[in-house]
């Protein structure tokens, strides 16, 4: 795999490599030394034109893990704020020697553009409300190593799936690993075009479901008027205590961070025997270890 | 080409006994002594020496470990790690036997040294293998060998608890 843009364009071959891949290297990130020499000499750079904190450390400690030198580049402290193209920052750091550019951008498609103009790999760390795949296979290892396996599982994705760019991407990876997705979310939060089938009362799916996954509410939707307030929407889509007695004891909370407490989650997930928030971020290194190793460890220059 | 069997599946059994045995007489007996196979290849006779010492003296700790990370000629081919390493016992102040079917140019070995490392700091390492073929590219030998077998380097040899093939 030269690139790592998106679910669909990676398919479902390469999900399943990588989520094995991530085995490996979970074993690893539970050494006492959890570090290997795999990509000793590659330089991988994050270039982050939106805020994030957990994406990046996790992309770097990652990259670290695997020996590899990583450097960073944050817009507000660049010259991009000179007025520097996207182009022209991006040809100035390849000139630097770069093997992997992990990016992250406000405008979907960015990763596809950015790899024209530079021979390094590109890795998707989130472009517009369009993609995020390393989120979605992080998602997808977390699932796999409760259940063995996503097949047949029921996974309901709560909250503003429209513009969520985590939400298509665990859309695609789910059902590409055999899973049944439904989208819950008030009609002004959900897809224009389904992606998959939609309902707005979390109630009717919620026993049913062997996976709860909540979406973070944006405070800026309540300014566009997209639901009446937060009040509301915690009645209506949030998980009360009463909605968490209602799950199944097997099913799993998950959330992408970081959670607006009590609004989306209104329960202390430290007290959900089904939460694995946390385990998320953990196995979030293991994965793009992965994704970094397939890239430039795999011999795939093709 | 077709494949010729150089040990059938007794003499492979009769060879891990002696490795067995080997392996306890070296150490004088088994105190510290952890077998380590290596992913895929050696992991059986892994289990099989550890099966046989069990046997003859005690049982001893064993797992397996997976060096692919560790290669070096990562980047160069593809590299696709087998089963997950599996050590679930200290390695510091252990003598680690690493367990492989072929033995050939040593590279493997060598990644897997530095595996070991960062699980910790053996009192010693010590080689097992079924077959040394030769055409060693390292200073690398084994302790305990189940056959010395000439080999050109376009041979194939498949080395398993049902016997060993040249082809």
């Amino acid at each position: 795999m030269k690139h790592f843009r998106s679910i669909a364009e990676a398919g479902s071959e390469a999900l399943q490599r990588l989520l094995e891949l991530a085995d490996h290297m979970a074993e690893v990130n539970r050494r006492p030394n959890p570090k290997v020499p795999a990509l000793r000499g590659k330089t991988v750079c994050n270039v982050f034109f939106e805020d994030s904190t957990r994406t990046r450390l996790s992309f770097e400690t990652a990259a670290k893990r695997l020996s590899a030198d990583t450097m960073n580049f944050a817009v507000s402290s660049s010259s991009v704020n000179k007025g520097e193209s996207l182009r022209d920052t991006i040809e100035t750091i390849a000139a630097m020697g770069v093997d992997a550019f992990v990016v992250r951008h406000k405008s979907s498609g960015a990763p596809w553009q950015i790899s024209q103009w530079t021979t390094a790999s590109v890795v998707n760390a989130g472009d517009g409300w369009a993609n995020h795949p390393t989120q979605a296979l992080l998602d997808s290892y977390t699932i796999r190593t409760a259940f063995g396996s996503l097949d047949g599982l029921r996974i309901g994705i709560v909250g503003d799936v429209r513009h969520s760019r985590v939400a298509r991407s665990d859309i695609e990876a789910f059902t590409m690993l055999g899973a049944d997705v439904v989208l819950v979310g008030p009609r002004t939060l959900l897809p224009p075009t389904p992606l998959a089938p939609a309902t707005a009362c979390l109630d009717d799916v919620l026993p049913k479901l062997d996976v709860l996954y909540l979406l973070r509410m944006q405070h800026e939707r309540m300014n566009e008027s997209l639901v009446p307030s937060l009040r509301e929407y915690t009645a209506r889509f949030g998980l009360t205590p009463e909605r968490a007695a209602r799950l199944q004891p097997h099913a799993l909370v998950m959330h992408p961070g970081p959670m607006n407490r009590g609004v989306e989650i209104a329960v202390d997930p430290a007290e959900l025997p089904g939460a694995v928030i946390t385990k998320q971020v953990t196995n979030g290194i293991a994965v793009r270890m992965a994704v970094l190793f397939d890239l430039l460890g795999s011999g795939g220059m093709e | 080409m077709t494949a010729k069997q150089v040990l059938s599946p007794d003499d492979v059994r009769r060879a891990v006994t002696r490795m067995a045995h080997e392996v306890i007489e070296r150490n004088q007996g088994i105190d510290g002594v952890v077998l380590v196979g290596l992913q895929r290849g050696g992991v059986w006779l892994a289990d099989a020496l550890a099966a046989e010492i069990a046997r003859i003296a005690e049982p001893v700790p064993h797992g397996s470990i997976d060096a692919s990370l560790y290669r070096d000629d990562i980047g160069l081919r593809p590299v696709s790690p087998g089963s997950v390493s599996d050590i679930s016992f200290p390695i510091d102040g252990a003598i680690v036997v690493l367990a492989d079917d072929v033995l050939y140019t040593g590279r493997t070995v060598k990644a897997a040294l530095d595996a070991i490392g960062d699980y910790g700091r053996p009192a010693a390492v010590q080689l097992a293998v079924l077959v040394d073929r030769g055409h060693r590219e390292l200073p690398i030998r084994p302790d305990f060998v189940g056959k010395n077998l000439p080999t050109s380097s376009a041979e194939t040899v498949v080395a398993s608890a049902d016997g060993v093939t040249i082809a």
